[in-house]
């Protein structure tokens, strides 16, 4: 086991590498450099600018080196001493503005893995049980029609609807009387009545998508000897069904972490930016705006992190589950 | 050694028994494997609307110009956030006789004296008459072919025929959204393509190949779909500058979705690839001392041909959605261009959902329609092309 650990771990450095290049390319990718568009701005405001003092400002900030050292200079920052450089929009440190932010990220993300999990386990298992039901087809008509409406429609309509007929103010993730107040139960209970839109939008499609799957697995264990043995033999349905052929249709509820992960932190993106909400998507899509390149890039690089640490607990516990992983 | 005897002096040329009817041999039926797939392909009903609307889809981005009752950028200021005129078939004249007379009903404005803001009744007494074939706006079909007839429209130029209501500059939704589905339908068409050039590509290297060049492209492949999309999307949209034409910017999008659509593509292709390398016809044309690149293209390739199909009907959905989300987001396409997405940027905030929801249920409908079709049709040419689901 903790050799496959270990071997996993090693097989993610090529992987933290290529994405690290490609957040560092985003961040070389705008024309001209922070400089630039700081010489834009004073000009602007009618100041004078030196050349001779852009040059030594530009030398500062490391902008005339060449490519690979500007990148050895970049990584190394975060890898040594946590430094994701600087924003220049914000006039602070990368580090101190996206902490918070990821953490909300992670949160509404893994609730709405929570929210996957709980939804899809009890449909899935009725789908297959009842396989060309009514209520199968009403499900699967259901899901293909949430895999099928993007994430900020939805977020869109489902804003519109509570804003017509529960007069609630959207977007947000508190009431405005208690966004500053401390943490209290009337204050969980407004989180709650905030977070309902988002961990829908966010997680139907992903719901949609393991339905499916675990109806197509349990499907093909129901059918199996042993099940047939079982109920031949008497046990009671629901314990033929849970106890053995349910737990093996379980593994891609596991292995889902892994593929589900990186289409949460993605739905969270673009949903927390319909409904404003205080995790990274707005912030990112600000500072691509106003080309605040360190702060973007450390953003996309961080999700491209959690995503793969998402991908290794999965990995890590599909084995734990099913020693033919654990083995091979 | 044990000779070998004939009891005559041959076998027998013959057969023993005289067929009964020698004239007519018996005739089997011979059908392709593209045959089979598409009589299994037909038995799917849904599959078959699925395709019918991805086609209509299609004709309509095609020929927009002709469908779209006015061009996409005329604006009418006095007729901002107008709400959806109903198409009727009869009208009844002045006498009370109904009668056949194509026509929407017109709007009475007042005007908000508070908020001076103008509020627009359909006024079912007002009959606008609407034709087909009318005489409109010209235009030029395709950029080439100049015309100004137009499907459907009012008899009279100065009157209106908004069938979906119009955005905050007088603009009328339906014929943007006829236009929108040009673009947005062509960008998830040239995306999948590019997708599906890289895809097969790599897939069929890696997958023919294996050892280390296999492992170099499944690292790529593993580092790009481990990336969540929508930021990474936004990062390399959002870095294309403002001054580019938006043809060019058109173009640049369509390349960024497929850069990361094709990662899928591959691994299906590789995953085939390993399958069939082993197979007794690729071994048979190898021995026989067929190029690698015969192997390949004239070999394996075909035999995947109809999987690949499915694929990509299954990734086109995806570039719609994601063209659609970037033009939402304003780092994608740009007016004047107009597309689904760009049409869902005046729905942003509900407020302007809640005075104008035409705003947001036509294209939002538009592409949910656009995507379940292509997830049926995809579906239906999955199953058919598996020759071991029956």
């Amino acid at each position: 086991m903790l050799s496959y650990v270990i071997k996993r771990l090693i097989y993610m450095i090529p992987t933290l590498f290529g994405m690290s290049l490609i957040a560092f390319a985003i961040i070389q990718l705008p024309p001209g450099d922070y400089v630039t568009s700081m010489l834009a701005s004073m000009a602007d405001s009618g100041q004078n600018v030196d050349p001779a003092q852009l040059d030594a400002l530009r030398q500062s900030y490391g902008f005339n080196d060449p490519m690979w050292l500007q990148y050895f200079k970049w990584i190394s920052g975060i890898l040594l001493r946590g430094d994701f450089g600087y924003s220049f929009e914000w006039n602070r440190p990368v580090a101190e503005l996206i902490w918070e932010r990821m953490g909300s990220t992670l949160a509404i993300s893994l609730a709405s893995l929570v929210f996957v999990w709980a939804v899809s386990l009890p449909i899935g298992i009725y789908s297959a049980m009842r396989r060309h039901s009514v209520g199968d087809y009403g499900f699967t008509l259901l899901g293909f029609i949430g895999l099928a409406i993007p994430n900020f429609i939805m977020a869109l309509v489902l804003m519109y609807f509570s804003y017509k007929y529960m007069g609630q103010s959207v977007g947000g993730l508190f009431s405005p009387e208690y966004v500053e107040a401390p943490w209290s139960w009337g204050k969980f209970l407004d989180l709650l009545a905030h977070l309902w839109i988002p961990i829908i939008v966010i997680g139907t499609n992903g719901t949609a998508a393991l339905i499916r799957i675990l109806r197509a697995n349990l499907t093909d264990e129901l059918n199996k000897p042993y099940v047939v043995t079982a109920r031949a033999k008497g046990l009671p349905e629901y314990k033929a069904v849970i106890k053995y052929p349910v737990r093996i249709a379980l593994n891609p509820f596991v292995s889902a972490i892994g593929w589900v992960l990186p289409e949460l932190i993605s739905g969270v993106t673009i949903t927390a930016i319909v409904l404003n909400l205080p995790t990274a998507g707005p912030l990112l899509l600000r500072a691509l705006i106003s080309q605040d390149m360190y702060l973007a890039g450390s953003f996309i690089l961080l999700m491209g992190v959690l995503t793969l640490v998402g991908m290794l607990i999965s990995d890590i516990l599909l084995a734990l589950l099913d020693p033919r992983i654990r083995f091979n | 050694m044990l000779e070998h005897t004939y009891i005559d002096e041959a076998p027998e040329a013959a057969p023993a028994v005289t067929a009964i009817r020698t004239s007519k041999p018996v005739k089997t039926a011979v059908a392709g494997p593209w045959r089979l797939m598409w009589a299994k392909f037909a038995r799917n009903k849904v599959a078959i609307v699925a395709g019918v609307i991805i086609l209509l889809l299609y004709l309509i981005g095609l020929f927009a110009e002709f469908l779209a009752p006015a061009l996409p950028d005329t604006a009418r200021p006095q007729f901002t956030n107008a709400p959806p005129q109903e198409l009727r078939l009869f009208a009844t004249d002045a006498e009370g006789n109904s009668q056949f007379q194509l026509h929407v009903t017109g709007y009475t404005m007042t005007v908000d004296q508070a908020s001076l803001r103008r509020s627009y009744v359909i006024d079912d007494a007002q009959v606008v008459p609407v034709g087909l074939f009318v005489k409109g706006a010209p235009y030029k079909l395709w950029g080439v072919i100049p015309s100004d007839v137009h499907l459907i429209g009012p008899l009279k130029s100065s009157d209106t025929m908004y069938l979906m209501g119009t955005d905050k500059l007088g603009r009328d939704l339906f014929s943007r959204l006829i236009h929108g589905t040009r673009i947005s339908m062509s960008i998830g068409l040239i995306g999948v393509t590019i997708s599906l050039f890289l895809g097969v590509i790599l897939g069929s290297i890696s997958g023919f190949y294996g050892g280390w060049v296999d492992l170099v492209i499944q690292r790529v492949i593993e580092v790009i779909s481990s990336m969540p999309t929508i930021p990474l999307w936004l990062g390399l949209a959002a870095a294309i500058p403002l001054s580019w034409s938006p043809i060019t910017v058109y173009f640049v999008i369509t390349l960024i979705v497929s850069l990361f659509g094709w990662t899928g593509l591959a691994r299906e292709v590789r995953g085939r690839f390993f399958a069939l390398r082993s197979e007794d016809f690729v071994t048979a044309a190898r021995l026989d001392g067929s190029s690698e690149r015969r192997l390949i293209f004239r070999h394996i390739l075909p035999s995947l041909t109809s999987h690949i199909l499915a694929v990509v009907t299954l990734a086109l959905p995806t570039m719609i959605v994601a063209e659609t989300a970037l033009s939402f987001l304003g780092i994608g396409l740009k007016a004047p261009v107009v597309s689904w997405g760009v049409l869902l940027q005046d729905a942003q905030n509900v407020r302007t959902i809640a005075t104008a929801p035409w705003l947001l249920i036509w294209p939002s409908a538009a592409v949910v329609i656009t995507v379940l079709a292509y997830n049926f049709l995809g579906d239906g040419l999955r199953d058919a092309a598996d020759p071991y689901e029956s």
